[in-house]
């Protein structure tokens, strides 16, 4: 007797990938955990309560409908998932009437790893099965995880590469055996000051032990999305480098690792300002080179950083952030389809800066 | 100090596997042991002497310059490779004159894995830096390594696809640090009444293991090139597949598991007839999927049985035997482009008996 994904499942899975990154589409994240949003929110002087989130996450959700044109689908936290509108009406259904896919996070954090230098494995698995169950109930069609590495001298080392590669595709199994599309997040922090060759040497390790532990734990490849880093230098790296060479990089890095079958690379912003961002996938999506799955945004800060600026924290300035999201989601999809300028943005208030936080924890 | 690839030889490696597999060409494996050499000579009462061969390989590379229309590469067994004409030009000669590239078999045999169920791995490493040295100044431009793997209850084991994919990547790490490209032939026997999803299961498993360990050794994917079985049924299998079930099995696997930045696949032919190769490997070229590598052919029997027939050991079969062997390469050109019709057979004797020999040893 074995256990196996039936045609009609694997079916469903790879039609929730294919939705969520089509013509352009990527995901925004607006998943921190509550301790996350606290920090976002003291950049703008708003008190982290239930009540102040539940504000911002309406004013996320309830956006235009022209907003499914630019996100396939948002990751949510769990307490989103169940909050209202003032007019008591579900979070999650705007999406749902957007044809936006609804995702949750599912982990539980990082752990450290003992005998090794501040490396971390993250937890979550206990009960992931039944979790899972729950939140496609409740009208998830996919999930996220977030493993996380580092980059030094001695770092990430064979067992932090190994031990997370393993956890993601555990992880991976469960939610599809629950008719989830699991997201795959193998997060190389941008921290320190590696060269651009170094973040791809150790994107390539990082992403061909996560692919072999997928093989192994039997994952529908189909029926998954990939959310890497960028391949970039390290924050604190003298040598600035162009969109092109991150593009290349990148590019040249999931091309040695990633499975043509495997359908979206949904890039984490990781700390790069709004606009970097949106730079840097244009280059991706602009390289002359085969790029056989779709390579497109799964954006927090890079999608929210000027709607937060915009909003902070007053019900008069709702429409005015919402309209800031819309224009971002939107430059976004045109990165993604390699139709990006930065004459586009306009009087659009794009932030510049940089949205880096050191030893980034969600 | 690291031992690394120059620019200068990943550029020669990567031009000499576009060379190789250029659009509508493919592969002639004509690097028989002597041993297996003389399996074929039986059929056709030729005795198995030196002289014999020398002949037939030069039937073989002394065919008029349209041979390199369809034939980019061809692999020589050692003693070829230092073979004279009877004029006294090298054999090789006539391959370089044409523009055709130089290969060479540098494995040593398969040897038995204790404690399995007649697994084998296969030899060869031995100064292998130093052989690859010297062919590279003899004019090899690349090298083959055949692994055996077979399908049964408990078969293949987790140790023979380590072993073997361990084996396949410090063979490719050692020829690249020779300015030799790497074909890395992991071949899955189709001994046996297995069905097509069984030898696709076991197929993904050890490409999945073989790009791993390929990546573990460092191996620079973009100048090597894929030698693997098409994806099929057992040969006692009571179920017959059509070309397109075969064409969509394999190209599932190998999106599945071969990198994009690998430039090409070069099917092994396992003891197909001439035209059930070339009509699978048509199929496979026309399926309505991304295929981002080449998808052509090393053919050893499937390009010279009809050959070996033609000739007989008789000098004046020499003209005739060339033809026969001109046509069946154009005929798997047609197919590597998708423009192959079984129409075309018509005029010419194409053997459609199996040329299948059990539990096949080189």
């Amino acid at each position: 007797m074995s256990v196996h994904l039936s045609d009609a499942q694997k079916k469903e899975l790879a039609e929730i990938a294919k939705r969520i990154v089509r013509d352009g589409r990527g995901i925004l994240a607006a998943d921190e955990s509550s301790g996350t949003i606290g920090k976002r929110f003291d950049t703008i002087g708003v008190e982290n309560v239930e009540e102040n989130r539940r504000q911002y996450r309406s004013l996320l959700m309830s956006c235009d409908q022209s907003v499914k044109d630019s996100i396939g689908g948002v990751i949510l936290y769990h307490e989103t998932l169940y909050q209202k509108d003032d007019s008591g009406k579900l979070l999650r259904d705007f999406l749902k009437e957007r044809g936006i896919a609804v995702g949750i996070k599912v982990d539980k954090g990082v752990v450290k790893l003992m005998g090794t230098k501040d490396e971390t494995t993250t937890q979550g698995l206990d009960g992931l099965g039944e979790r899972c169950a729950q939140y496609k109930a409740d009208g998830c069609d996919f999930a996220k995880w977030r493993c996380v590495l580092k980059i030094t001298d001695s770092t990430p080392s064979q067992l932090a590469i190994d031990e997370n590669a393993n956890v993601l595709a555990r992880y991976a199994s469960i939610c599809q055996m629950n008719g989830i599309v699991p997201i795959v997040e193998p997060e190389i922090l941008p921290d320190g000051n590696h060269t651009l060759e170094k973040c791809q040497e150790v994107t390539e390790k990082v992403v061909a032990a996560c692919y072999k532990a997928l093989s192994d734990h039997h994952v529908y490849l189909e029926g998954t999305l990939l959310k890497p880093n960028m391949v970039t230098a390290g924050h604190d790296c003298p040598t600035k480098y162009t969109p092109e060479q991150v593009a290349m990089a990148t590019l040249t890095a999931l091309r040695r690792t990633v499975p043509p079958a495997m359908p979206g690379v949904t890039f984490l912003s990781g700390g790069q300002s709004e606009t970097s961002a949106t730079q840097h996938l244009n280059a991706i999506n602009a390289a002359d080179v085969l790029r056989p799955w779709a390579l497109t945004f799964s954006y927090g800060r890079a999608l929210q950083a000027s709607v937060l600026k915009a909003w902070k924290g007053k019900a008069g300035n709702v429409a005015a952030a919402q309209k800031v999201l819309l224009h971002r989601a939107k430059m976004n999809r045109l990165a993604a389809q390699g139709k990006y300028n930065t004459s586009m943005e306009g009087s659009g208030s794009a932030d510049n800066q940089s949205l880096h936080v050191a030893n980034h924890q969600y | 100090m690291a031992t690394k690839l120059t620019d200068e030889v990943k550029a020669h490696l990567r031009d000499v596997c576009a060379r190789i597999v250029a659009p509508g060409h493919g592969i002639l494996a004509a690097d028989e042991s002597t041993g297996t050499m003389g399996k074929r000579f039986d059929q056709i009462k030729v005795e198995n002497i030196e002289e014999n061969r020398r002949s037939y390989r030069q039937l073989l590379m002394s065919c008029d310059k349209s041979m390199a229309n369809s034939i980019g590469g061809v692999i020589l067994f050692h003693e070829t490779l230092y073979q004279k004409d009877d004029n006294g030009t090298q054999l090789r000669d006539l391959l370089k004159e044409k523009g055709i590239v130089i290969g060479i078999k540098v494995d040593k045999g398969v040897v038995k894995l204790l404690g399995t169920k007649d697994e084998t791995t296969t030899q060869g490493l031995d100064q292998l830096g130093d052989r690859c040295s010297q062919y590279r100044k003899d004019g090899c431009e690349f090298a083959k390594w055949r692994c055996v793997l077979k399908i049964s209850d408990s078969t293949p084991s987790q140790l023979a696809i380590m072993e073997n994919a361990n084996v396949l990547a410090r063979y490719a790490s050692i020829c690249q640090q020779n300015d030799i490209v790497p074909i890395v032939e992991p071949e899955i026997l189709p001994d046996g009444d297995h069905t097509i999803e069984r030898c696709q299961e076991v197929t993904e498993k050890v490409l999945a293991a073989v790009y791993k360990a390929l990546n573990d050794h460092n191996v620079y994917l973009e100048g090597t090139l894929l030698k693997p079985n098409m994806v099929t049924g057992g040969q006692s299998c009571s179920t017959k597949y059509t070309p397109e079930q075969v064409a969509l099995a394999t190209v599932t696997a190998l999106r599945r598991t071969v990198p994009s930045a690998m430039p090409g696949v070069t099917f092994l032919s396992g003891g197909q007839s001439e035209t059930d190769a070339t009509s699978n490997l048509d199929a496979i070229n026309r399926i309505d999927l991304l295929r981002p590598w080449k998808l052509s052919f090393s053919y050893g029997r499937a390009l010279q049985a009809s050959v070996l027939k033609a000739w007989q050991g008789k000098a004046e079969n020499v003209a005739h035997a060339q033809k026969v062997f001109l046509r069946r390469a154009k005929m798997n050109s047609l197919a590597c482009l998708g423009k192959y019709e079984s129409a075309m057979e018509a005029a010419e004797s194409g053997d459609a008996h199996s040329l299948f020999v059990a539990n096949h040893q080189y």
